[in-house]
């Protein structure tokens, strides 16, 4: 262990470890990180968000909405990263495009079972009486069902960039990417001397994902109305981990 | 922000396509007839990393739930710091260990437990928690102690929500056990890595790594719901109805 610390203050000491532009500096690799995240959160939310909050304002499909979250959580990441990189590269594809669509695959399920459960779930009693006040179906969903259903729907989308935040990371074994992860899969391959590097990488990964959390539920508590907000954030959370 | 622009560049950049295995099939039957042996090693590694694991995680949850019903103030500090345990990636959880306790099963299965501690630990309590007042002062005024009435009563009645969080634990370390194939375990994660490493890479060994992995999940969670029956009789006639 102190020798492995040794090599990590070393690590941090090598030339261009702190370079923007440099594939082994360390914020080169944070952007990437996120670029990557990035990337992937937003395909994910535009392809589960509204076919998501639709099924669920016609109460339709209830049983894809827990087939898709039990599905997602039974496919290993690790395989699938490995297995979209293997088909894409067969077809020719480039890499970075399939490690995004590795991740879409995986952000879908959380996002669409949370938009999904966060809709359908909003008290029936209420969408009546938002009807009987003579709202239109339009108005029931946009200012009812999605405005009371939006913490349930932000914790899918928190979940989700958790989940792609960690697995950005496991694409370093077949992608020349992999933000962080770069750092560890290397560090692994060199053996004991490259220990160094891979406490240096999981410590900034592990930062990275806690970093993220914090400022999506900075954000979420700043932008939301106060009335939207429960007092027990968190208690909406399905479980997830990469 | 031009640093940004420059990674940004770095990724979009067409990458030379290595067109891995590409005469080799995805499927291949024979490859598979030809190593049944290694398959079924890999896939018995897997349900003794994952049994362990989560029998591991389930002790130390219980233990975690009961001192938690005696000092109620326990319990936010176990799901807070729980939550923060979670949301720690796997392959950082490793990597961390990796350095203290060196490459072997020690790292993967304290990792793998320690991330099933949270979602037992919640839903023991839950269980719990839902045993109705009435249902434990009944058992009060017939004579039943404390432990009695926890061990007698709150403990079987709480069993459908525990046994739901022990699937959701099963199968979410099934998965996680893939990713210890990078610390040389790994089970069907270890087919995977392996099928990646080969010079020319071999898919056959990625495909059948990750569907048995899913087989394996599948079957788990369908075992878990058959013992739940089992063990819970009286929730039968709830289901009839």
């Amino acid at each position: 262990m102190e020798q492995a610390l040794t090599q990590a203050v070393d690590f941090l000491g090598e030339a261009g470890r702190w370079s923007f532009t440099d594939p082994s500096g360390i914020p080169y690799r944070i952007i990437e990180h996120l670029l990557l995240t990035l990337a992937a959160m937003i395909v994910a939310t535009l392809v589960a968000l509204p076919p998501a909050v639709w099924l669920a304002h016609h109460h339709r499909a209830e049983a894809l909405a827990s087939a898709i979250v039990n599905i997602g959580r039974a496919i290993p990441s690790f395989g699938l990263i490995i297995l979209f990189w293997l088909v894409a590269s067969r077809q020719g594809v480039s890499s970075n495009y399939a490690l995004v669509a590795a991740l879409v695959a995986l952000a879908i399920p959380p996002i669409f079972t949370n938009a999904y459960t966060g809709v359908a779930e909003v008290d029936r009693a209420t969408v009546e009486a938002a009807k009987g006040q003579g709202l239109t179906d339009r108005q029931v969903l946009f200012e009812v069902e999605l405005p009371l259903g939006t913490e349930v729907i932000l914790a899918g989308i928190r979940i989700a960039m958790v989940q792609v935040i960690a697995t950005v990371g496991i694409g370093a074994i077949v992608y020349n990417g992999g933000g962080l992860g770069r750092f560890i899969i290397d560090g692994f391959a060199t053996g004991p001397s490259g220990y160094g590097e891979v406490l240096v990488g999981a410590i900034l990964l592990a930062a990275l994902v806690l970093a993220a959390e914090a400022v999506f539920s900075l954000a979420q508590r700043r932008l939301l109305p106060s009335g939207l907000q429960s007092d027990h954030p968190g208690q909406t959370t399905e479980i997830v981990v990469a | 922000m031009s640093a940004a622009t420059d990674v940004l560049h770095t990724l979009l950049a067409p990458m030379p396509a290595p067109l891995v295995g590409q005469e080799r099939p995805l499927v291949d039957w024979e490859w598979i007839a030809d190593n049944v042996p290694l398959i079924w090693d890999a896939t018995l590694e897997h349900i003794v990393l994952t049994v362990v694991s989560v029998a591991i995680g389930m002790a130390v949850s219980l233990l975690l739930t009961l001192a938690a019903l005696r000092w109620r103030r326990l319990y936010g500090g176990i799901l807070a710091v729980g939550g923060v345990l979670y949301s720690i990636p796997s392959l950082a959880a490793f990597a961390f260990l990796v350095p203290i306790f060196g490459i072997g099963p020690a790292a993967a299965v304290i990792a793998l437990s320690t991330y099933t501690v949270l979602i037992l630990v919640r839903n023991i309590m839950t269980g719990l928690d839902g045993v109705s007042p009435d249902t434990i002062e009944a058992a009060r005024g017939q004579g039943y102690t404390e432990r009695q009435i926890v061990l007698g009563v709150q403990l079987p009645l709480a069993l459908p929500v525990m046994m739901a969080g022990l699937r959701v634990a099963t199968v979410t370390v099934i998965g996680l056990v893939t990713v210890t194939s990078l610390i040389g375990q790994g089970g069907l994660g270890q087919l995977i890595l392996t099928g990646v490493r080969l010079l020319p890479p071999l898919p056959v060994m990625i495909v059948v790594g990750t569907v048995l992995s899913v087989v394996l999940a599948v079957a788990f969670d369908l075992s878990l719901v058959g013992l739940t029956r089992i063990l819970t009789p009286w929730t039968a006639r709830e289901r009839r109805s």
